[in-house]
């Protein structure tokens, strides 16, 4: 042991410095992001003249050259095309959009009575925000709602007939409602119907599970173009003659059952991952069949799966405009429609007009729809991931 | 009370209570419901065909097609049976399918690794590219190219012209065709040869390697062997090619080749739309590897190329191939959009015999056929690729 002298001992801590101006700021996080090694720094050089090419003519097209009012075609029309603009425009001609913004949303639905599918849409908003909210009371009578009593009340809305409503065929629905029509009805319709085809997947009996394995296999190995082929064509073959079937009914059917087999791989995946523990947990406890899977397998394995179930939705969403082909209209079917079918508003920038309109609409469901999923997925992970 | 119980005889549980009686009764019962309901289906539809004097059987195939066809691979004309216009459609499928998964599966890797680049200006512009591109209905996307971007091209006297004698118009893409003159057979020879010594001198290069440790450029060896070989013929024979060239005329271009504005739509709409889910697949299998086994080929010294070579990517393919195998067929099941353009695809083809003859379940039987026969021989492909990449424990 030794004893120091000591002269002067630091009784308070040095401030600290600043780091160096190599460690932080703009010019160090361009240093280590952009430019941290000579094939980065040119893949950022060339990055940047990409945007610097794309980025300016994609937003001159969109807003800054582009045509906002107008009543016909030749507000949209260069000089040599016979309207006002300069030679060699090219931008997006958006009266049309605005002009036949009625017939995007509504198609051919009588123009008095739109407020009726107005209404629908709002009961719908109103049904869905809260049962997409967590935080928000009554969960299962809101969902009792949304999934049970919601389609008859839509269906006595939209098509009318009954209590004083005027009756509207479905051949003038059209724009984005039938594409919304779909979708809901596909959802509704395809989870349950995929849980059961997956629970028969999985099942002990010989019958079922074949005659699952076949359904399954056979639809997701054709298009959704081939079923809804044979929804339209086929189905009116397979019922009595006199019988007419609708046909936005025809493409129901047909999407939903797509859907169905679809939904029940997306279970079956789920169901695959829950233990064997807990079905022989829940048969010790001597549950049956249905309260095994209702209350213990299913709960934990739809769980799982909800990332699998919203991009089923959202195929299911963006598969929507296949109806087109058996010459239904929704959104993109009216958009192409009064493209190539309406001389008012033919131009050479029509087309790219409308399918950008029609695509940003798309974008904005299916982006929101897959954002939510990522939500939840946080929100539900209780531990099954590493 | 609960000595009673227990002195109790066990029940004898009840017919109705045992699962094996209930699951064959159950059975029974869908087995009768699923017959009823074929039988009720198919003596209404017998009775509707009969009614509307449509024909059965595959006998129509025989017929004359009466139609043309734009895009054909064989020889097809109007005077041709509806089996060869369908045959015609199967290979139109085939071709706009595998151009389609080649570019998807090139621009998606590039995409995929992109997202991963520690670059963030490359990183944002991988990610603005997929979350455009895969929320978006790939029908509209053909749709925008066909009719917003294609059709809007120059006619014929104003064709863009492209290197090489291309030419780009609103018919479509023109570039010169190669003709193969005499003895052309022996630079394919040697393409041949080419690619089979590779083959052998990579086999010999890695038992040997295995054996004593020496390495062998076998990169190189096999560059020059493929490219050597071919070229090597090709001067000996005295360069047999010419080309024909794309010639314009008044109305139209003549010679050359032609891709067509309904196949580019098609095949660049399904290539960029199928990238964006390959990219994250790709993504998402680099990132499956778990970080230990890059600290690990880094502990053994190898550099980072030859690790991610030899140690990532082996493992990362595991987590890839399978979901990849889905798009690829979804890529194929989605190329029967080309109906809503008019590029003859099987399904477009379809449609316009099912409207001459009427008769829907046959030409529905031959699209399943045909789609379930392609999805089958994907998936096996596909499988024995997984199998050669899975994990091989000893």
């Amino acid at each position: 042991m030794q004893e120091h002298d000591m002269a002067w001992v630091r009784t308070e801590m040095a401030l600290a410095e600043a780091a160096p101006r190599s460690q932080v700021g703009p010019g160090a996080w361009m240093r280590r992001n952009l430019f941290a090694t000579p094939v980065d720094s040119v893949l950022t050089i060339f990055a940047l003249l990409l945007i610097a090419w794309a980025l300016p003519q994609i937003l001159n097209w969109l807003f800054f050259g582009a045509v906002w009012t107008g009543a016909d075609r030749t507000a949209c029309l260069t000089t040599e095309q016979g309207g006002q603009l300069p030679a060699g425009w090219s931008g997006a001609c958006w009266p049309f959009v605005s002009g036949r913004f009625g017939q995007f949303m509504f198609g051919r639905y009588p123009v008095d009575q739109r407020w009726r599918v107005i209404l629908t849409g709002l009961i719908f908003i109103a049904l869905l925000a809260p049962l997409l909210i967590p935080r928000a009371p009554f969960k299962r009578l809101n969902a009792i709602l949304f999934f049970a009593v919601f389609p008859f009340v839509a269906f006595f809305l939209l098509v009318g007939g009954w209590f004083g409503l005027r009756f509207v065929e479905t051949p003038l629905w059209g724009g984005l409602m039938v594409t919304l029509v779909i979708s809901y009805v596909g959802i509704v319709v395809s989870l349950p119907l995929g849980i059961l085809l997956a629970l028969g997947r999985r099942s002990k009996m010989p019958i079922v599970k074949l005659l699952s394995v076949i359904f399954i296999e056979a639809v997701r190995g054709v298009p959704l173009v081939t079923v809804l082929f044979m929804a339209s064509f086929m189905l009116p073959l397979f019922v009595p003659p006199g019988v007419s079937f609708n046909k936005l009914l025809r493409a129901l059917i047909g999407v939903a059952l797509f859907a169905s087999a679809y939904m029940a791989e997306v279970v079956r995946g789920g169901l695959q991952a829950i233990p064997k523990g807990q079905y022989e947990g829940a048969d010790s406890l001597g549950l049956t069949y249905w309260q095994k899977m209702g209350f213990i397998v299913m709960p934990q394995a739809l769980k799982l799966v909800i990332p699998g179930i919203v991009n089923t939705f959202i195929g299911m969403f963006k598969d929507t405009t296949l109806v087109l082909i058996i010459s239904m209209f929704d959104l993109l079917g009216v958009v192409k429609q009064n493209i190539s079918g309406d001389p008012t508003w033919a131009t050479p920038q029509t087309a790219k007009t409308g399918y950008v309109f029609a695509a940003a609409i798309f974008w904005v469901f299916c982006f929101s729809m897959s954002r939510y999923s990522q939500y939840m997925e946080r929100r539900l992970d209780t531990g099954h991931k590493r | 009370m609960a000595q009673d119980i227990i002195r109790e005889e066990p029940a004898r549980a009840s017919l109705i209570y045992d699962p094996k009686v209930r699951g064959i009764f159950f059975q029974v019962v869908l087995m009768a419901a699923l017959a009823l309901g074929l039988w009720w289906i198919v003596g209404n539809t017998i009775e509707n065909l009969h009614r509307s004097h449509i024909a059965t059987g595959f006998g129509f195939l025989r017929g004359r097609a009466g139609f043309d066809i734009s895009n054909t691979l064989i020889d097809y004309s109007s005077d041709s049976s509806y089996g060869d216009a369908l045959v015609v459609g199967v290979l139109n499928t085939i071709i706009v399918a595998v151009a389609g998964i080649i570019t998807a599966t090139i621009v998606g890797f590039l995409v995929g690794i992109g997202r991963l680049s520690k670059n963030w200006l490359i990183r944002k512009l991988a990610t603005v590219y997929i979350e455009i591109f895969r929320n978006i209905p790939p029908l509209l996307v053909i749709l925008f190219w066909y009719q917003g971007v294609l059709a809007l091209l120059p006619n014929v006297r104003d064709s863009y012209s492209l290197p090489f004698g291309s030419y780009l118009n609103n018919r479509g893409f023109y570039f010169p065709r190669f003709v193969w003159g005499e003895g052309s057979w022996l630079v394919l020879a040697g393409l041949v040869l080419g690619v089979a010594l590779s083959w052998y001198v990579a086999r010999r290069a890695r038992a040997r390697q295995m054996a004593t440790g020496q390495q062998f450029p076998v990169f190189w060896t096999s560059v020059a062997l493929i490219v050597g070989l071919p070229l090597l013929a090709f001067m000996l024979t005295g360069f047999p090619l010419s080309f024909d060239l794309p010639k314009k005329g008044t109305f139209n271009l003549t010679g050359g080749l032609n891709v067509k504005p309904e196949f580019l739509s098609l095949y660049l709409a399904l290539s960029f739309y199928t990238a964006s889910f390959i990219a994250e697949i790709v993504r998402a299998g680099i990132i499956g590897v778990p970080k230990g086994q890059t600290e690990a080929y880094s502990a053994l010294g190898l550099r980072s190329g030859l690790g991610l070579r030899l140690v990532i990517i082996p493992q990362a393919m595991r987590i890839i191939i399978p979901p990849l195998t889905s798009q690829y067929l979804n890529l194929t099941k989605n190329s029967s959009l080309a109906v809503a353009i008019g590029y003859p695809d099987l399904y477009a083809i379809g449609g316009t015999i099912l409207n001459q003859t009427g008769q829907a379940i046959e030409v529905v039987v031959v699209f399943m056929v045909v789609y379930l026969g392609i999805s089958v021989l994907t998936s096996l492909l596909m499988n024995w690729f997984n199998t050669k990449m899975a994990l091989k424990e000893r």
